[in-house]
């Protein structure tokens, strides 16, 4: 559940510990005698729901000025997934203040807030920030949740993300997304001599970082599911093999020692080894390395391209890319390498297949009439859907609950060199809410973290 | 071997220009006294990755979506065997390459195959497969900008490097 997640996960990556906040069990009994606020999230182009978040209260003006930005990065979070609304701080009637003695409900239901947001953020005697969050259904005047979290001051956007994650949890129904981060492949230069690097960011854009120096090239890094690792393939040495990277050490290790090339890689869902791409004259097959053993084992074996290996998130299906029909295809075959069948069979070419982490969908690239489209498809094929469409997107990666994907598209370039702007955009599954994710320079290969630990 | 005295004589000429030059009395560069080159053996040091370039040809090019080799590309690979054949002191690696208009982890496996079929005729019209590697790039180093099907055609292709030797 979601309380354990965050017990377990704060132990490694930063501590915040969180206490439920008294009045939730009372607000649950007075809440059934009610419709719910909620948000349907299956249906594509809702109106956005308008909520309330106000500054979390403090008395002295440094802190309170934390409490001012905390309210920002929950309210850039909630709007930026299309399902919410948040409302202009200077329409609100009651003080900060006062609200953290109880909400006046008619103050927020004249400037229409169905949710209201507050909090309140003090130091701790040890020098660690307290923030004490509740999330209000206004029309029933309960409270839906509330916690307070305790948090190394430098820490402080994490606490917004995981509020952020509670609010949308509390009224969607599902699992949120905004404590995750990206990491990317970010570009410069000409398209001829093009540098990437590694990058990884906040899912937000904050606490932007580079992994690598760009002296090698460097293509598509994925998160591992369980440690703060990264695998990608690196041209060092001009030799493209798979590379593990140690996100906490920026330790890189070559993984395996192939005679060919080795790409494409993705972790198992848990964690344990690494499936990929591995080229010998000019014959690409799937292989999957356990990382305990560093054993490696062929999973496909055929003349054609094998490529873009993705697990199912139980761990027992893998879905790949091959033209082994003659042109490229999505397929789905059990983890052993059995039972291979071929899942796509729309018009076009199909790349690039990622499994939902819910298990529900398979993400893919489509190239039809000189034109690339993201779609999804169920597992057996049916129920295709195509939510974007331009000169080129590629590489879809999916949100921590599936709701949402992250992809890349690049513009036309001219024989001058103009043109050609690659970037990060996210939509949401039901095609609506197409965004860019803002990044320093141009950036393409996306991979969405699991939600940090 | 015709490439090459081609290159051998278009050498010759370049430095037959320069002692005409000289012996004209053209003393405007200064400095008196112009001393005849000499037409040594060696005329020019040519860089091997030069000769290739000028007097063989160092890539061929592929249909999209596509690695089997086009009569032209054939035609290119003959020349390329030879002169390997000719200079057996340099080893090569291939570099396969894609468009635009492909899916990344896809135009990697397809470059490694484009390489993979230069390397395999070359070895097939007798070159030592240990002087011939290969090495994809995929569509991560386009020759020539541009999205439109020029210069896509040039993308689409197989570029010999010299990795060691020198010309025999």
């Amino acid at each position: 559940m979601n309380t354990d997640r965050m017990k377990t996960g704060f132990s490694t990556f930063a501590s915040v510990r969180f206490v439920f906040v008294g009045a939730l069990l009372l607000a649950a009994s007075a809440m059934s005698a009610r419709a719910e606020l909620r948000i349907d999230i299956t249906r594509g182009n809702i109106d956005p729901m308008p909520v309330a978040i106000t500054d979390f209260y403090s008395g002295d003006t440094q802190t309170a000025a934390i409490g001012r930005e905390l309210a920002e990065v929950i309210a850039a979070d909630l709007e930026r997934s299309g399902l919410f609304a948040p409302i202009d701080q200077r329409a609100f009637i009651q003080s900060n203040e006062s609200l953290l003695v109880r909400p006046r409900f008619s103050d927020w239901r004249v400037i229409n807030a169905q949710a209201l947001v507050s909090g309140g953020v003090s130091y701790e005697q040890d020098g660690r920030l307290k923030f004490e969050f509740r999330l209000w259904d206004v029309f029933a005047e309960t409270q839906m949740t509330g916690f307070a979290y305790r948090t190394p001051r430098n820490n402080w956007r994490r606490v917004a993300h995981i509020i952020a994650d509670a609010i949308y949890k509390r009224i969607t129904g599902e699992e949120g997304y905004f404590d995750s981060r990206l990491v990317y492949v970010a570009e410069t230069g000409p398209h001829t001599m093009r540098v990437k690097r590694l990058a990884i960011m906040d899912q937000d854009g904050a606490n932007h970082k580079y992994l690598t120096d760009g002296s090698a090239l460097v293509l598509t890094p994925r998160f591992s599911p369980t440690r703060q690792e990264i695998t990608y393939l690196s041209y060092f040495n001009d030799t493209p093999r798979v590379y593990l990277f140690d996100i906490n050490t920026g330790r890189q290790e070559m993984l395996g020692a192939f005679k060919g090339m080795t790409f494409a890689p993705r972790f198992s869902p848990d964690g344990n080894s690494v499936i990929m791409s591995y080229a010998r004259d000019g014959d690409s097959d799937i292989w999957i390395m356990d990382l305990r053993t560093r054993r490696a084992r062929q999973v496909t074996n055929d003349p054609a391209i094998d490529t873009s290996p993705s697990f199912s998130p139980d761990g027992r299906q893998i879905t790949f890319n091959s033209d082994r029909g003659g042109t490229q295809q999505l397929y789905v075959m059990d983890a052993d390498g059995n039972n291979v069948r071929r899942i796509s069979f729309g018009q076009g070419r199909y790349a690039t297949p990622v499994w939902s982490p819910r298990g529900d969908l398979i993400a893919f690239t489509k190239f039809y009439g000189g034109r690339f489209f993201i779609g999804v498809m169920r597992p057996d094929g049916t129920g295709e859907r195509l939510l974007t469409e331009s000169f080129l997107d590629e590489a879809p990666t999916w949100s921590p609950n599936g709701r949402v994907l992250v992809f890349f598209r690049q513009t036309r370039t001219t024989s001058s060199g103009a043109g050609g702007v690659t970037r990060i955009y996210s939509v949401d599954l039901t095609g609506y809410n197409l965004r860019q994710v803002t990044t320093p320079t141009d950036a393409s290969d996306p991979a969405w973290s699991p939600l940090n630990r | 071997m015709r490439m090459k005295l081609f290159g051998l004589m278009a050498a010759m000429l370049l430095v037959a220009g320069c002692t005409e030059n000289a012996d004209n009395g053209d003393t405007t560069q200064g400095g008196g006294e112009v001393a005849p080159t000499p037409v040594a053996d060696t005329p020019v040091a040519l860089d091997p990755q030069e000769d290739l370039v000028v007097n063989v040809g160092d890539r061929i090019f592929f249909d999209f979506d596509k690695s089997n080799l086009r009569p032209d590309a054939i035609d290119q690979l003959n020349r390329q065997a030879d002169w390997l054949k000719m200079n057996g002191g340099i080893t090569v690696a291939i570099e396969g390459h894609c468009d635009e208009r492909g899916t990344r982890e896809y135009n990697l496996a397809l470059g490694d195959r484009r390489a993979s079929s230069a390397s395999q005729y070359l070895r097939s019209m007798g070159v030592d497969g240990g002087r011939i590697e290969t090495i994809s790039y995929g569509k991560e180093r386009p020759a020539v900008l541009g999205s439109n099907e020029e210069a896509w055609a040039q993308n689409r292709r197989a570029v010999m490097v010299v990795k060691s030797g020198s010309l025999s």
